[in-house]
């Protein structure tokens, strides 16, 4: 079959379309982002229709694979790990659910923080749920595994998660395809009440669930996806999961590891082989990219019994991605490191592109607050977050999609007024609108400015749910028409920009400004492809 | 055979570029490839590298180990001293000499140049001047990956083709400028070595 060279993230996608999905869904998120453009750019997913939509948030995406799942067709929903957080009720639900038509979670982790603000391991999430998680190793594993992940959950009627890490996302190599397989006819679930979780229905699916737990280990024993190897010194035993195990043997010339080492790829753990290891081993070397999964569940409270090694004693350190240096010092073998970086050198944070429309925004909004004391403007997460940064250093939160505007509001409840949030576009129809409607309810004298520019920025410029619908939002919100005041973000506009600003920070009720102008990177693109309409596909 | 390569520079540079030539060729010459890229916030014009490894068996590790890269090749003189734990010793700095400042506290260039002359493995050269005189500055990725062509284990001519292949799309005169950018980097480390 054809080879291929693929991001780690576009074998998922190539995997889901051989393995035949009829939709996938998603809002982007580093660095998830690509398993779903990459379906979106391929014409064999055109010919085979299909269905490649970017939702308007995490939980949109969830229910809408979760009614295609219903429906009896394959289906898949990315997002990056913090995604889940957002997707977290139906995620937690759709464990008790089930599924019908085989569903795969993909939940894409950035530890050490490269694209996030945190960096929280979906591993608790998929234990949380009790689903089975799959974690690839590489491209070509993660290529297969799409396949077994489908099969698992149709076998098992569960959701399945599937947990990558940067690193084998944004990593190309290889990856052999198989041949594709028809999608699934539709077909409604045998017990039309499967779905129905009012507390009778979802206490028996509660107990179904946690009755395949069971059979589940042993799957995970069975599947051959957790591999155990058998070496000579006993001294230590590794568990090695996911992509760890390949800083594993990256460290071994010959990739022989002396000691016995159990390469883990699929969840809940396979009991038997954490045992044989326990019963045969001195102590465990516990090898993951993330937090201490793996190793917590191992310990245990108390600690008694096998010594147990990895981000927890220090053998590595707690935070931050893995790499093959770290594993080669909780191997004791020797670090490589190189010459240190000559003093001189010094940080290079990213900055707004040259001609941002978001640069424009700032510098009117700051010169209207120049009236006020400091610490007054709440904002939230997309390229705009870049503000905080010198020279500008405009906004002084960022927490979570949506936090701006009622973080504003509860000040302003404290009596900090004014206060002022400043949300993207998509951001604002990811999940600002909600908090919007809270403020409204009140009347609360907040500055709301949504910077539209027609695009999901940060991620790469993906549409935006929210173009040329804003002001009908906070229309149809309640925001009331006088108050919401569209303006273009250019410097020959400043003056105008400056007035408006000050007035609706002086209004004492709620205002929405609407600064809309074009990123400059997807109006670059579109210049390119030769003024492509821009619009929501 | 392996060649370990960290590619450095700053978002928006190109140095994704370099890495698919590299890549596609070594495909074609049936080696093993991984290649680990930057996406996301640091594309904004941030500091921005990625790990390529090519063998001619299987590889491990997405990431390089630090202190086993064979090469930096950097498209901005200051992110080539960023890398320096990941090169290993007597391993070669090949880097463009014109700084891309985006950055108030810049140190200043000579002192850059300095810390990479110390080196005794490297090659400095002003891509952006060459490729500027080709009438192609958008071009000095490639006069970069052409100075480097010479220490990397594939045949010349695969690279060539892999630039055809590339650019293909974009036109005959956009493969012919690119063509010319690595042909004058490799003679300048011909020259330079
Ligand atoms: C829950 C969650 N989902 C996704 C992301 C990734 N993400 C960060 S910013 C952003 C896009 C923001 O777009 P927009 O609000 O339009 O602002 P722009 O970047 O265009 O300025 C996304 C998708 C995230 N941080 N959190
Ligand atoms: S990508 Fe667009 S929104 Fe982001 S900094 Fe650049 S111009 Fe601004």
């Amino acid at each position: 079959m054809q080879k291929l060279i693929l991001l780690g993230d576009e074998a998922i996608a190539q995997g889901a379309i051989d393995a035949g999905i009829s939709g996938i869904y998603a809002y982007p998120g580093t660095p998830s982002t690509e398993i779903t453009e990459y379906v979106h750019a391929s014409k064999e997913a055109r010919k085979k229709n299909i269905k490649a939509s970017w939702a308007a948030n995490e939980k949109t995406a969830m229910e809408q694979a979760l009614g295609m799942s219903y429906a009896g067709k394959r289906t898949m929903v990315c997002m990056k790990h913090v995604g889940l957080n957002v997707a977290a009720d139906p995620f937690m639900n759709s464990a008790v659910t089930g599924a019908n038509g085989g569903l795969i979670v993909v939940a894409a982790d950035d530890p050490s923080m490269h694209s996030s603000q945190n960096e929280q391991d979906s591993r608790f999430y998929g234990k949380f749920a009790m689903i089975p998680i799959l974690e690839p190793s590489n491209q070509q594993e993660a290529y297969d595994m799409v396949h077994y992940g489908f099969e698992l959950s149709e076998k098992f009627r569960l959701p399945v998660m599937m947990r990558i890490t940067t690193r084998l996302a944004h990593s190309r190599s290889g990856v052999t395809r198989v041949p594709s397989r028809e999608q699934n006819e539709i077909s409604l679930p045998s017990n039309l009440r499967q779905f129905v979780l009012l507390p009778a229905i979802a206490r028996k699916q509660y107990k179904d669930l946690l009755k395949q737990q069971n059979p589940l280990a042993t799957e995970s024993e069975m599947s051959g996806n957790n591999i155990y190897l058998d070496n000579s010194d006993h001294k230590m035993g590794i568990i090695a999961c996911g992509i760890a195990y390949n800083y594993l043997m990256e460290n071994y010339e010959d990739r022989h590891v002396p000691y016995p080492v159990l390469k883990l790829t699929q969840y809940p753990l396979p009991r038997k082989q954490i045992e044989k290891m326990a019963s045969e081993c001195n102590e465990i070397l516990v090898l993951e990219d993330g937090m201490p999964v793996v190793e917590e569940m191992l310990k245990g409270f108390l600690a008694q019994g096998i010594k147990i090694k990895g981000r927890l004693d220090g053998s590595i350190p707690r935070d931050g991605e893995l790499n093959p240096n770290i594993v080669a010092v909780a191997l004791g073998l020797s670090d490589s490191r190189g010459k240190n970086i000559p003093e001189i050198v010094v940080g290079r944070p990213p900055s707004l592109c040259r001609g941002c429309s978001h640069y424009d925004s700032y510098t009117a909004l700051n010169e209207a607050l120049e009236a006020y004391s400091k610490g007054r403007v709440f904002s939230d997460i997309g390229c705009y977050t870049l503000g905080a940064l010198a020279p500008l250093e405009a906004i002084n939160s960022c927490v979570d999609m949506g936090a701006s505007i009622p973080m504003a509001k509860g000040a302003a409840d404290a009596g900090l007024v004014p206060a002022i949030a400043v949300i993207g576009d998509s951001t604002f129809t990811h999940s600002g609108m909600t908090g919007l409607l809270d403020a409204i309810i009140e009347n609360t004298p907040i500055t709301v400015v949504i910077l539209d520019n027609s695009t999901t920025g940060m991620t790469g410029g993906q549409p935006s749910a929210a173009y040329g619908r804003i002001p009908a939002i906070c229309k149809g919100l309640g925001v009331a028409e006088e108050h919401i005041r569209i303006l273009k973000p250019l410097k020959k506009y400043h003056a105008e920009n400056v007035a408006i600003f000050k007035e609706e920070i002086e209004y004492q009720g709620i205002s929405v400004i609407i600064p809309t102008r074009e990123c400059i990177q997807t109006l670059g693109k579109r210049v390119k492809a030769g003024f492509k309409a821009k619009s929501i596909e | 055979m392996k060649n370990d390569i960290i590619l450095a520079g700053v978002g928006g540079q190109g140095i994704l570029s370099i890495a698919t030539i590299i890549g596609s060729a070594a495909v074609k010459a049936d080696l093993f490839v991984k290649q680990a890229e930057v996406h996301g916030m640091s594309q904004r014009g941030g500091d921005v590298q990625s790990h390529l490894r090519l063998s001619n068996r299987e590889i491990a590790s997405d990431l390089i180990p630090f202190g086993k890269a064979d090469m930096i090749i950097a498209v901005e003189p200051m992110e080539s001293l960023r890398y320096l734990p990941m090169l290993k010793p007597g391993g070669w700095l090949i880097s463009n000499i014109n700084p891309f400042i985006n950055i108030p506290n810049y140190p200043p260039i000579e002192t850059v140049i300095a810390e990479i002359e110390k080196f005794d493995c490297h090659i400095a050269l002003d891509a952006d001047k060459i490729a500027t005189e080709l009438g192609s500055p958008r071009s000095a990725n490639m006069v970069i990956l052409g100075a480097a062509s010479p220490f990397i284990d594939i045949p010349y001519s695969e690279l060539q083709d892999a630039i055809r292949a590339v650019f293909g799309r974009k036109g005959e005169e956009v493969v012919n400028m690119n063509l010319a950018a690595l042909e004058k980097g490799r003679e300048f480390t011909e020259l330079n070595k």
